[in-house]
């Protein structure tokens, strides 16, 4: 008994440690977006003295954090509707019609899981399509990209929605493209959601992409922006530090808020009970 | 056929279009542009050969050095987070108060952009002023104290420690809702016929939660040899060219606009990668087909 009790404190002091060595870095930077310049070089855990807010408002008017939050905001949004979309119809008609070719395409989409982009030669095919350095290119890239596993988890979804609910559809008169829509797609809310959010995610942490396309630094997304802003501010951690800050908070935002997505997505297509 | 008329197959044609053309096609005409001299400084693009793989391949250049460095990182990430991952799963498993809070914070560092996680380390790794050093110093354990970017001998081997840092996490949640799905009938059987805890570790668990190793390896192998962020902030491939990878040196090129070598480079590890992918996304789909 008392051997039991022993190994369930040592286990829940292991968990809060573990938690812990998470969250020190965390923590690390929030402490230090407070402090003034000299404070704040030390990067230690000691709390500051007095909170120092103006870090921020430095932070957004020089980093033009504004723009960037917009852009990013943009660039998610809108890759997040466009890829939710086309990974939606895909898989739903992969899914119900099960054809050979429907098969093999479906195979090939979910290929993209493994496949590396290369990035050299989708410059070429930018330019053809003249989407170098516009926003419009981001937005298709990044919705692309998120195509191959938002068609494998809503694949996987579709097959669990009853097929009845679809005649019963076409009974009433509806047109292929009204079945979608009105029937089958609200029955999907839930893996919806969960491909929504991952993809809005994938999209504002994404740093490579635009790294790549993007030259103007007006269009540029947070992640890009806090990397240069880093580069010319290296000695002045208090404002790197309010700016990691800024541009991590939406994410964890999101990720507190819909956790319970996140983690069923990420996890689902790995685990069967 | 009413199912094709029902399930009409253009239906799928502008997500296979735009997929088509945004992401296999460049992997594909990367074959071509391989074998050219494609670069920023002329318009025109002639055919080479293989030149850019003999340069690839040469003992002069550094290529198989960032290859090999992609491998180590692989193998090393795969190896440390299914470790660690299966170790925090084991002991996170049961008993274990606010274990809803306990996840989101394990998790969290797994939802951070790469890039900020990178620069957060670049402070804490700091030689001088950084936490781990300073932490080091505190508890008396100076010599522990390392240049950890900065040292050639260590700065891979601190890439890798944040990599395991920030992805360890996501492959113990995984291993947990394996764990989760064991029914706890195997263990009172195992208990029953007198097996330990190492037993029952053995015979019953990880022959169990076999089909969850599996993923987590298969993802930690796709992103490995795919990394490139968290090489290009911590280090850029500094000191020197110590810590390049595929991906870093792929961006490199591309910066100095040698095109042709860069293609040449991405498209080895797109031939590695789509096949391999083959036989994951067959497993993938059997998978989904058994369930």
């Amino acid at each position: 008994m008392i051997r039991k009790r022993t190994v369930a404190l040592l286990r829940n002091a292991f968990a809060w440690l573990l938690s812990l060595f998470m969250f020190v870095p965390l923590l690390l930077i929030v402490v230090n977006s407070l402090k003034d310049r000299v404070h704040a070089n030390a990067m230690s855990m000691r709390l500051p003295n007095k909170p120092e807010w103006s870090n921020y408002s430095v932070v957004i008017k020089e980093g033009k954090l504004v723009g960037s939050f917009f852009n990013s905001l943009f660039y998610a949004g809108l890759s997040t509707a466009l890829g939710l979309l086309l990974a939606a119809i895909a898989a739903y008609v992969f899914a119900r019609n099960r054809t050979r070719l429907n098969r093999a395409m479906y195979l090939f989409v979910i290929l993209g899981i493994a496949m590396p982009i290369n990035f050299v030669t989708t410059t070429k095919v930018m330019q053809m399509t003249h989407l170098m350095n516009t926003r419009l290119g981001i937005i298709v890239l990044l919705a692309v990209v998120s195509v191959p596993f938002g068609v494998f988890l809503i694949h996987g979804f579709v097959g669990s929605v009853p097929r009845e609910l679809d005649e019963a559809g076409i009974v009433d008169g509806c047109s292929p493209l009204k079945l979608f829509y009105s029937v089958v797609l609200p029955l999907l809310a839930p893996v919806l959601v969960t491909v929504a959010i991952l993809n809005f995610m994938g999209g504002w942490n994404d740093f490579v992409l635009p790294l790549y396309y993007l030259n103007s630094s007006d269009k540029w997304p947070m992640t890009l922006a806090v990397y240069n802003f880093f580069g010319r501010f290296q000695v002045n951690w208090n404002l790197v530090s309010a700016d990691i800050v800024l541009t991590t908070l939406p994410v964890i935002v999101i990720y507190l808020l819909g956790q319970k997505y996140i983690i069923s997505g990420m996890t689902s297509g790995s685990v069967k009970g | 056929m009413l199912r094709n008329k029902t399930y009409p197959y253009y239906f799928t044609w502008p997500t296979l279009l735009l997929y088509a053309v945004f992401f296999v096609v460049p992997g594909l005409i990367g074959f071509y542009y391989a074998l050219t001299d494609w670069n920023s400084y002329s318009d025109e693009i002639r055919f080479i050969g293989l030149d850019n793989f003999r340069t690839l391949f040469s003992s002069g250049e550094n290529y198989m050095g960032y290859i090999f460095n992609t491998l180590k990182f692989t193998v090393a990430t795969v190896v440390l987070k299914t470790v660690f991952g299966l170790l925090f799963a084991l002991a996170l498993n049961e008993g274990i108060r606010l274990k809803g809070f306990h996840r989101v914070m394990i998790f969290m560092p797994s939802i951070i952009p790469m890039l900020v996680v990178g620069l957060i380390f670049k402070s804490v790794l700091n030689p001088a002023t950084g936490l781990l050093n300073e932490s080091l110093r505190a508890v008396g354990l100076d010599f522990l104290a390392q240049k950890w970017l900065v040292d050639a001998h260590w700065a891979f081997k601190s890439i890798i420690g944040v990599d395991t840092w920030k992805g360890v996490g996501y492959i113990m949640i995984i291993l947990l809702a394996g764990l989760q799905s064991i029914s706890r009938t195997y263990y009172e059987a195992a208990e029953i016929d007198g097996a330990g805890a190492w037993h029952k570790l053995r015979a019953v668990t990880l022959p169990l939660l076999a089909p969850a190793l599996v993923v987590t390896t298969v993802l930690n192998l796709l992103y490995g040899l795919k990394v490139f962020e968290a090489v290009y902030v911590l280090t850029n491939g500094g000191p020197g060219y110590a810590t390049d990878v595929l991906y870093t040196a792929i961006f490199k090129e591309f910066s100095l606009g040698r095109y042709g070598v860069g293609t040449a480079l991405s498209s080895l590890l797109f031939l590695v990668m789509t096949v391999a992918g083959y036989f994951v996304v067959r497993l993938m789909a059997r998978e989904e087909a058994e369930a």
